[in-house]
């Protein structure tokens, strides 16, 4: 390098160098504050499951549970509701949910274990709001098409007995079944199946 | 006395420029002569903005951001805190107020012109000011822990699931936790009360630069820079102290009335300032039968639940508040006022003011069929008003500019 004379080409370099290296130490400094955003580990382990006594559940009725901050929804569904689960298959979204909203063993026409218990997790697939239940046929406020199920007031997605979403609301899928398993007759584990220990 | 003050002044302008800046903020800034009341609002949401943070550190005295001791502080603050009641509703209040003043200041430079060049960056400042108080409207409505707040942040948060591939962990990445919970309330708190905040007050001043840099548009829509006197001075400028400052202080008088009239006599406003629902505390199992967010969202969540998709009615709603960016580039006008544009501007913003009210009131409303079928008609026309712009913007006939202002 001559008297007063810069070599740019050495000062470019020396430039980029540092910022490279500055830039690179304030990404890996950037991590922890974002990290620190996540589900903490005590958000994870209140993941405990639940049981739900059914035997005082008539049919018809439904009984909400929470589970991971969650309502779960359990529906005792009375005979005649079973059987009007076939009659709207060509209003629905996904009649045979195809899409993974539920464990395989739910992947049947009930979404259920045991065709009359059916266990939804009571949140909107659109977006997140808890639907009512409305089990009456033909109500005044739904319309005489409405054969019985959720409906969300929100933003008036409809779903059937079995979770599963009509067509031409906001909702995209069909309601999550969670993983569950019978631990007697009358009494259910919500939030573990045999898969997990 | 009067030698002792000067010198004191002078002391202090030798190290810090504090007689320039006054002169160039305030003393010697020109403004044009015709402001009408229509330019009240700007220097009224610096009102709004400075009661927020006053009574929002009051607040904070009292206040629990936790899930299980949030609600019960804040009915505390109501009947126990000494005036605690009158604190917050000039607090709730004013989060409503903020958004009266903001949309008739955006209007106003909706009507004039405002953001046409130069002052396309002055508007977008603006536009990211209107962003961030929605953020921070959105979180402080959080911090209650009412029902409609909790099932409100809990649909808002939804949003951004609707993104594909990354959004359902970016839903879970903001509330820190499967649902809504204390996580989420404490952070919000957090971001309410002092992050937001203090990007707020450094884009307020940042406003304000760029407005002083390019000065001040008028009713007109012509630049008052255009004939300036011996002294350099725009002959149809005044100064902004004394002159607007004194007329700023009659519309603040005039605004402050009808605050105190609403604070005392009608905080809630019959639920729209602050809903029903939100007087339960919040229950995770159980959405309100009814819900809808605060007035000033419904224009945008009415969008939302035209659509009958989720990411698609997602992309709308975003796209609704985003577009109003791209305004400067869109008005292909030769005028800026809406003075001198003609009839097609004014029809196309007759429908679309007509457009936005609609949407408000149905975004209030439970979503029947035939609500539905409306809120979509008033979403093609907004969105029509927006992007038709560049064409019927040009083929509009405009009356002839005057030299000097009216």
């Amino acid at each position: 390098m001559s008297d007063g004379g810069v070599d740019t080409g050495r000062r470019r370099f020396l430039t980029a160098a540092t910022v490279a290296v500055g830039g690179a130490g304030a990404a890996f400094a950037a991590y922890p504050f974002l990290a620190a955003w996540q589900p903490s580990a005590r958000a994870e382990a209140a993941g405990a499951p639940v049981e739900v006594d059914l035997s005082k559940l008539e049919p018809g009725d439904m009984l909400r549970v929470e589970w991971r901050g969650k309502p779960i929804y359990v529906v005792n569904r009375s005979t005649p509701m079973l059987e009007r689960l076939d009659e709207h298959r060509d209003q629905l979204r996904d009649p045979d949910s195809s899409a993974p909203q539920q464990p395989a063993y739910a992947e049947n026409p009930y979404r259920s274990r045991e065709p009359e218990v059916l266990v939804l997790v009571g949140l909107c697939t659109h977006l997140g709001c808890s639907p009512s239940y409305r089990p009456e046929v033909a109500p005044a406020d739904l319309g005489p098409q409405w054969a019985g199920g959720f409906f969300c007031p929100c933003h008036g997605s409809r779903f059937d007995l079995a979770g599963r979403v009509y067509q031409g609301v906001p909702a995209p899928l069909n309601m999550a079944v969670p993983p569950y398993r019978y631990l007697s007759d009358n009494v259910i584990l919500v939030g573990e199946d045999e898969g997990a220990a | 006395m009067r030698d002792v003050l000067i010198k004191g002044r002078d002391w202090i302008d030798a190290r810090f420029p504090m007689t320039k800046l006054w002169n160039e903020q305030a003393g010697e800034y020109y403004a044009p002569k015709n402001f009408n009341i229509w330019y009240y609002f700007g220097s009224l949401a610096l009102v709004v903005l400075v009661n927020q943070i006053v009574t929002g550190i009051w607040l904070t005295m009292n206040y629990k951001p936790s899930a299980a001791e949030a609600f019960a502080s804040v009915e505390y603050i109501m009947r126990d805190v000494e005036w605690g009641w009158l604190i917050r509703y000039m607090h709730s209040t004013g989060a409503s107020l903020f958004f009266v003043v903001v949309y008739l200041h955006m209007f106003r430079g909706l009507l004039y012109g405002s953001y046409r060049k130069p002052r396309e960056l002055l508007w977008l400042i603006g536009m990211v000011i209107y962003l961030v108080l929605m953020g921070e409207a959105f979180m402080g409505y959080l911090l209650p822990w009412g029902q409609m707040s909790y099932w409100g942040a809990q649909v808002i948060i939804s949003l951004f699931g609707a993104i594909p591939v990354v959004g359902e962990q970016l839903a879970q990445f903001i509330r820190g936790d499967y649902v809504v919970s204390d996580a989420t309330l404490n952070r919000f708190f957090a971001l309410h009360v002092i992050a937001l905040p203090l990007v707020l007050a450094g884009l307020v001043v940042a406003h304000l630069i760029a407005l002083h840099e390019v000065g001040s548009n008028n009713p007109d829509g012509i630049e008052i820079k255009a004939h300036k006197d011996a002294a350099g001075k725009p002959v149809d400028g005044i100064r902004f102290h004394p002159y607007y400052t004194v007329k700023d202080l009659y519309g603040l008088a005039v605004f402050l009335g009808l605050a105190a009239i609403i604070i005392f006599f009608t905080p809630e406003m019959g639920g729209y300032f602050l809903e029903h629902a939100n007087f339960q505390p919040a229950d995770p199992l159980q959405t309100p039968e009814h819900i809808a967010p605060v007035w000033y969202f419904t224009p945008f969540y009415a969008i939302l639940r035209a659509v009958p998709d989720k990411l698609g009615g997602v992309i709308a709603m975003g796209g609704a508040v985003m577009i109003l960016m791209l305004l400067p580039w869109l008005d292909r006008s030769p005028v800026r006022s809406v003075r001198y544009k003609g009839p097609i501007f004014k029809a196309a913003l007759a429908l679309f003011v007509v457009s936005f009210l609609g949407l408000g009131y149905l975004g209030l409303q439970p979503p029947t069929p035939t609500y539905t079928l409306l809120a979509r008609i008033f979403s093609v026309i907004y969105f029509g008003f927006f992007l038709l712009m560049p064409i019927y913007s040009r083929l509009d006939p405009v009356k002839p500019v005057p030299d000097r202002l009216t």
